[in-house]
């Protein structure tokens, strides 16, 4: 059953109550709130995602959103995110409940999922090849993957890139693609159909907003996709659209530096990535236009062999 | 006089033990149940060790495929962790090589290093060393040049650590976040038993072959270490682990010839007998740990009367148990309330415990919110 065949009263019943079972991914999430904002964005967003009955199915993250105290419920109202019954995070205003949840489950993923290599990354796909789009923030990278997946590419996920210890794929996580401050605007400029959800303001990060998946993606997230690219995007005003080669043993160097858990597998950490670096082509990226960088991603999809030679 | 599990141990609430206690109960777990044993092994940060032993009954297969990576994950995390604090005991050895003493380290990192059991699928969050007082500031210098400072404690906790604890606060490494205890005994000055700490360094044994100059306590002690830990420590969010880890350091000196009166003897002479009649009344409760009956008729100058074991036993058999909101019950809340005041109690006396536990209830909160470690 799919959270969309849940009515609106249903799905803050089930959330206010036992809980709603939800698979994204790899991953099986037990939600619960008692907060319309979190069943605003549940129904907005993840219409498309698995549901059941929560009390006989196991679930991997147990969490809960809900106001700290009830003391707080009338001045200045406050979030609390509670993982099983800890708190890894200080309360926000109540305006960020929806974002918080998506960085908790984040952070629930990043801090267990041992069993892949989670570097910090968007990660997309097209013709069976995955493109890896690690960045620091404010590089655009969050606008790209968006802008991509409403062109036709397969979001994977837009912040944790899992690799497979065993088999060296990467696994989807097409939860919603967080968009921040102008790249809001710029997405929704870019294509009518996007769904961007209630933006929240004042976020540690700014406003922050969230893309709902594409359906396609949602739909094949159980399918894992070969690596093909790493490539580093950098948006520039007016700046040409520009793909240059960029040296492996950095990129590898880069990659373990912003993985979650580099440093937690040990050598396999090293032979897992090294692994990766030798089968993908590794790139720069420049670009202003959203149009031409996808236009550029399309081809070098369209050619992965080239690639091979680079 | 036993303790008996309550009587409902058709459908027990705490998952971890009675799975340590009866692996085979695994075989007819319902989903409900595995989701539950992972909730409550992952809060009692035991994941590794269950995974351990069920490896140890050949069992891992009866883990249902969902399940089987929150598993796999935790051992990944452990064995990476034991590397991590034998490459730490090696640097810490390094930094602390001008000094007169050997380094004695303690607890976790003690079982690590000497490879014992009780290593097996443990998960770390310190690393805890004993410097004789003396040296005290010579080792916290050398330490500091090596990379690793005092985190950030308010002025009072800071004070207090300085002046009452047996320990000084705790240090972490700039680049590498590692945490060190430095002890210079095992219970403060100020307690109400306190075991001298040469006797205990009188007895150090090298930890092995492959850790040169690294040294742990005698077998007798580091149990005897462990069960006063338990027993007088304020907070227990690892207690059932902990009991775990006194269980296998049991275990596997249970073999050994007079072990039992050794211990039972040690413990009196370091005035720690009462402990260790607790740690074995609640290591039996909770994982079986095989006691022989000359033990109980040897501790029974130690063992409280009825009415104290009846309050005890109350208050430990809930504390103990894993921290997850499904072991608990109305009386929990109050249960670990009266383990702080009474672990506080037997570390000092009134005139001093009073102001302090003023301070924490009603001025700490309002310094700042940080929580670092408990004093």
């Amino acid at each position: 059953m799919k959270l969309q065949q849940l009515s609106a009263a249903d799905l803050r019943k089930q959330l206010a109550g036992e809980g709603v079972w939800l698979r994204t991914g790899p991953f099986s999430l037990r939600i619960r709130s008692q907060l319309p904002r979190i069943a605003e964005g549940l129904s907005d967003l993840y219409g498309q995602f698995e549901v059941r009955n929560s009390s006989q199915a196991f679930a991997d993250f147990h969490i809960t959103l809900n106001p700290p105290t009830r003391l707080r419920r009338w001045f200045r109202p406050q979030v609390g995110f509670s993982f099983d019954g800890n708190q890894p995070f200080k309360a926000l205003p109540l305006d960020q409940a929806y974002p918080m949840m998506e960085w908790g489950l984040n952070w629930c993923v990043s801090m267990h999922a041992h069993q892949y290599l989670i570097i910090h990354a968007a990660v997309v796909e097209k013709n069976g090849l995955a493109v890896i789009l690690p960045a620091p923030p404010g590089s655009g990278k969050s606008t790209l993957t968006a802008g991509l997946v409403l062109s036709g590419w397969r979001l994977l996920s837009d912040e944790l890139t899992l690799i497979d210890r065993k088999t060296g794929m990467i696994h989807a996580l097409p939860r919603p693609v967080s968009l921040k401050n102008q790249s809001i605007e710029v997405i929704r400029q870019f294509s009518p159909e996007a769904f961007i959800n209630r933006a929240a303001h004042d976020t540690l990060k700014g406003t922050v907003a969230h893309m709902r998946p594409p359906k396609s993606s949602v739909q094949r997230q159980h399918e894992p996709a070969r690596p093909g690219w790493v490539i580093f995007p950098k948006w520039r005003a007016n700046a040409g659209t520009l793909l240059t080669p960029r040296s492996k043993a950095q990129t590898f160097m880069f990659l373990a530096q912003n993985a979650f858990n580099y440093s937690h597998l040990g050598t396999d950490g090293f032979r897992v990535g090294t692994a990766l670096i030798e089968q993908v082509g590794c790139y720069d990226f420049q670009y202003s236009q959203l149009h031409e960088a996808i236009a550029a991603f399309n081809r070098l999809a369209d050619t992965p062999t080239q690639d091979a030679l680079v | 006089m036993h303790l008996f599990r309550h009587p409902s141990v058709a459908a027990p609430k705490d998952l971890v033990s009675s799975v340590l206690r009866s692996p085979d109960m695994l075989f007819q777990f319902s989903t409900a149940e595995w989701d539950m044993l992972v909730r409550q092994a992952r809060s009692a940060g035991l994941l590794a060790r269950i995974h351990n032993v069920l490896t140890q009954h050949k069992m891992v297969e009866v883990i249902p495929a969902e399940a089987r990576w929150h598993f796999e994950s935790a051992v990944t995390l452990a064995i990476k962790q034991q590397l991590a604090v034998r490459w730490e005991v090696e640097q810490i050895r390094a930094a602390l090589g001008g000094l007169d003493c050997p380094l004695v380290v303690l607890k976790g990192a003690a079982y690590v290093t000497a490879q014992l059991p009780a290593a097996r699928g443990r998960l770390f969050n310190d690393i805890d060393i004993l410097v004789p007082r003396n040296l005290l500031n010579q080792a916290e210098a050398a330490l500091m040049l090596a990379g690793w400072h005092t985190t950030g404690l308010s002025p009072y906790d800071e004070r207090y650590y300085r002046r009452w604890m047996h320990e000084i606060p705790p240090m972490q490494h700039l680049h590498r976040a590692s945490v060190i205890d430095v002890h210079h005994a095992i219970l403060p000055d100020t307690a109400r038993y306190f075991p001298d700490p040469q006797k205990l360094l009188n007895r150090i044994v090298p930890a092995g072959d492959d850790m040169p100059g690294v040294y742990v306590f005698s077998a007798e002690d580091r149990i005897l270490h462990s069960a006063t830990h338990l027993f007088h420590d304020g907070e227990l969010p690892h207690g059932l682990r902990d009991l775990t880890d006194l269980d296998l350091l049991l275990r596997h000196e249970a073999g050994t010839p007079l072990f039992w009166p050794r211990l039972v003897a040690r413990a009196e002479e370091l005035q720690l007998g009462r402990s260790l009649y607790y740690a074995l009344r609640y290591t039996q409760y909770f994982l079986d740990t095989p006691i022989p009956p000359t033990v109980w008729h040897d501790l029974r100058s130690v063992t409280p009367n009825a009415v104290l074991l009846s309050i005890m036993d109350s208050i430990f058999t809930r504390v103990l148990a894993p921290a997850h909101a499904s072991c608990d019950d109305a009386f929990s809340s109050i249960a670990r309330q009266a383990a702080y005041v009474r672990a506080h109690w037997l570390r000092m006396p009134a005139h001093l415990l009073i102001p302090h536990l003023i301070h924490k209830a009603f001025i700490s909160p309002y310094l700042d919110d940080s929580t670092p470690k408990p004093a």
